[in-house]
């Protein structure tokens, strides 16, 4: 294995404990991962040595408040090498920050007859900002349609975008189907047409080497709970001449520059889109995240979840009856293994799998138009990260078969 | 209570959950299908996990004449949808309301209802120990009470 896993697993308490008298195997890490000490630890210390509000505070616990804050962006830009911390906005999540350039750039630049692309595979935090935005401006929102085996149907790359297409927005890894999209070649396809591009990267940052340069995006989203950060802390990246040009998103404290009885003027980046106190803590903590992820390379960790994604993909296959979603090449997809099994349906499966300390996702995924493409009410979900071990898979596996069997009595 | 005998209830509760009545609604449903000219009918959708049950209600003199329903969804739904067919065929209006209030009621795990006293659908009340499953357990029955509703009966 590229990771020493044992050793990573003792960072993460919550791995010690038992489910039903099982030790817990945790495949649900495409709906939030679980958190290492570290990041608890930078929770903890915040709180009981320096906790303030930032950015006005005169006094020490402030100013060491405000410096620890300001280096948490520092280090998120320099993880997705992004051009400068001031292109960092943090939101609450992936949701809020895809809303916030439908909110802001969307309503300024989105015109009755204009186009909004999406794909077939929109987790519905990258769908309904985009419908809401449309019907609201009359503009209309098509989407690419998915291949045999789930990736995106791009023959006609060139001809991907209409001289009406204002934003194309897709995510870079499918949360259901484990699908990585070729972001790369579909910005520089945007570019050439004038239109912008965001990826929800929420299943991209936390599994993958992200560089929005390399990219050429317009936006990146993405949210810190998904990559052993605490829940509560969401990151938008938008290129800064953009962001320069939006109007903010919320208004409120720490966002304005000079407030009078008549108005009001912005302030600078990226604190024109972060009205009232943010997250402080848990930024923090999510610094500390960053710090884990990049001490072991998310070289590393890519090559964890192929490693242990190919093995997943091999035990699962030789289930009689077993359905999996996706590209069958583990190189073209995140660590996310989607799969219907027998006549079971994915809540009862993951019910049974449960006693068995077997923790997945069952059910549509926040992908119901996707759903009903596959032709399938839901799907059953393990996903992996850098504590998960081959021993697992075989634990899901042997679950999977005491779950037929106990079905079949 | 050791350890040990925790994970055995726990094992229980699992065979609680899925009884073999459950299972059986569940392979060999009843009154699955469409009704030719139903007085009422009502398409319910459980969001958070997908599950699909329309109920088709035929009345006749405040009673159920006839009733059937389909759908797509887990165990739980699906068969708790079979129960209730058989539950209200043949049954008055008022009492298939007070049927699906006492249900609910069990559901709900409120003490005034005695499990035993709402026949084989005592077997859905192991799904209280599984709060995210209990919405699948009562799909059907709110489905009767919205086409109903819907209908004016």
């Amino acid at each position: 294995m590229t990771l020493d896993v044992q050793r990573i697993r003792e960072d993460f308490p919550i791995l010690e404990r038992q489910v039903y008298g099982k030790p817990l195997v945790y495949l649900d890490n495409a709906a939030t991962s679980q958190k290492p000490r570290q990041v608890i630890d930078a929770l903890v210390d915040y709180y009981e040595n320096y906790n303030a509000n930032i950015h006005r505070a005169v006094h020490c616990l402030g100013e060491e408040a405000t410096a620890a804050y300001e280096e948490a962006r520092a280090k998120v830009a320099k993880f997705i090498n992004a051009p400068s911390p001031e292109s960092i906005i943090f939101t609450r999540n992936t949701t809020e920050a895809i809303n916030l350039v439908a909110y802001t750039w969307g309503r300024a630049n989105v015109r009755e007859g204009d186009e909004i692309l999406l794909t077939q595979m929109e987790h519905h935090s990258n769908l309904i900002p985009w419908q809401r935005l449309a019907a609201e401006k009359g503009a209309s929102v098509r989407y690419i349609e998915l291949t045999d085996s789930q990736t995106l149907a791009l023959d006609g790359l060139e001809n991907l975008f209409d001289a009406r297409t204002r934003i194309a927005a897709m995510p870079h890894v499918s949360n259901s189907l484990g699908t990585i999209n070729p972001v790369e070649k579909i910005a520089a396809e945007a570019r050439r047409n004038g239109t912008l591009f965001l990826v929800d990267g929420a299943q991209g940052a936390p599994h993958l080497p992200v560089d929005v340069q390399a990219i050429g995006c317009d936006f990146y989203a993405f949210s810190a709970h998904k990559m052993l950060g605490p829940t509560g802390v969401g990151v938008l990246y938008g290129r800064p001449e953009l962001l320069e040009e939006m109007e903010p998103f919320l208004g409120g404290g720490e966002m304005i520059r000079k407030v009078t009885y008549e108005g009001a003027t912005w302030n600078d980046l990226p604190w024109k889109f972060e009205a009232g106190t943010p997250n402080i803590a848990d930024v923090i903590a999510f610094g500390a995240a960053i710090d884990y992820l990049d001490h072991l390379g998310m070289e590393n960790v890519r090559e964890h979840e192929v490693e242990i994604t190919d093995y997943a993909l091999t035990r699962l296959s030789q289930l009689e009856g077993i359905v999996m979603y996706g590209p069958p090449d583990p190189r073209e997809r995140g660590g996310v293994v989607s799969f219907n099994f027998g006549d079971l349906h994915p809540h009862d499966i993951g019910t049974v799998l449960d006693h068995h300390g077997v923790a997945i996702r069952a059910g549509h995924h926040c992908t119901q138009p996707l759903m009903r493409t596959l032709g399938v009410s839901g799907t059953a979900r393990a996903s992996f990260y850098v504590y998960n071990t081959p021993e697992e898979v075989d634990v899901l596996v042997e679950a999977l078969e005491a779950t037929r069997d106990f079905f079949k009595r | 209570m050791s350890l040990r005998e925790e994970y055995a209830r726990q094992e229980a509760e699992l065979d609680e959950l899925y009884k073999e009545i459950i299972l059986d609604h569940y392979r060999n449903p009843r009154h699955r299908g469409s009704l030719a000219s139903p007085s009422a009918t009502h398409e319910g959708l459980n969001p958070l996990c997908g599950d699909e049950v329309t109920v088709e209600l035929l009345v006749e003199a405040n009673r159920v004449a006839d009733v059937a329903y389909k759908g797509s969804g887990c165990s739980i739904s699906q068969s708790s949808a079979s129960m209730m067919t058989e539950a209200i065929n043949g049954k008055p209006l008022d009492e298939v309301k007070h049927l699906s209030e006492a249900f609910t009621a069990m559901m709900r795990g409120e003490e005034s209802i005695d499990p035993e006293s709402l026949g084989d659908l005592e077997a859905l009340s192991g799904v209280r120990k599984f709060p995210v499953r209990v919405k699948c357990a009562t799909l059907a029955w709110h489905t009767v009470d919205e086409a109903l509703e819907e209908a004016g009966l």
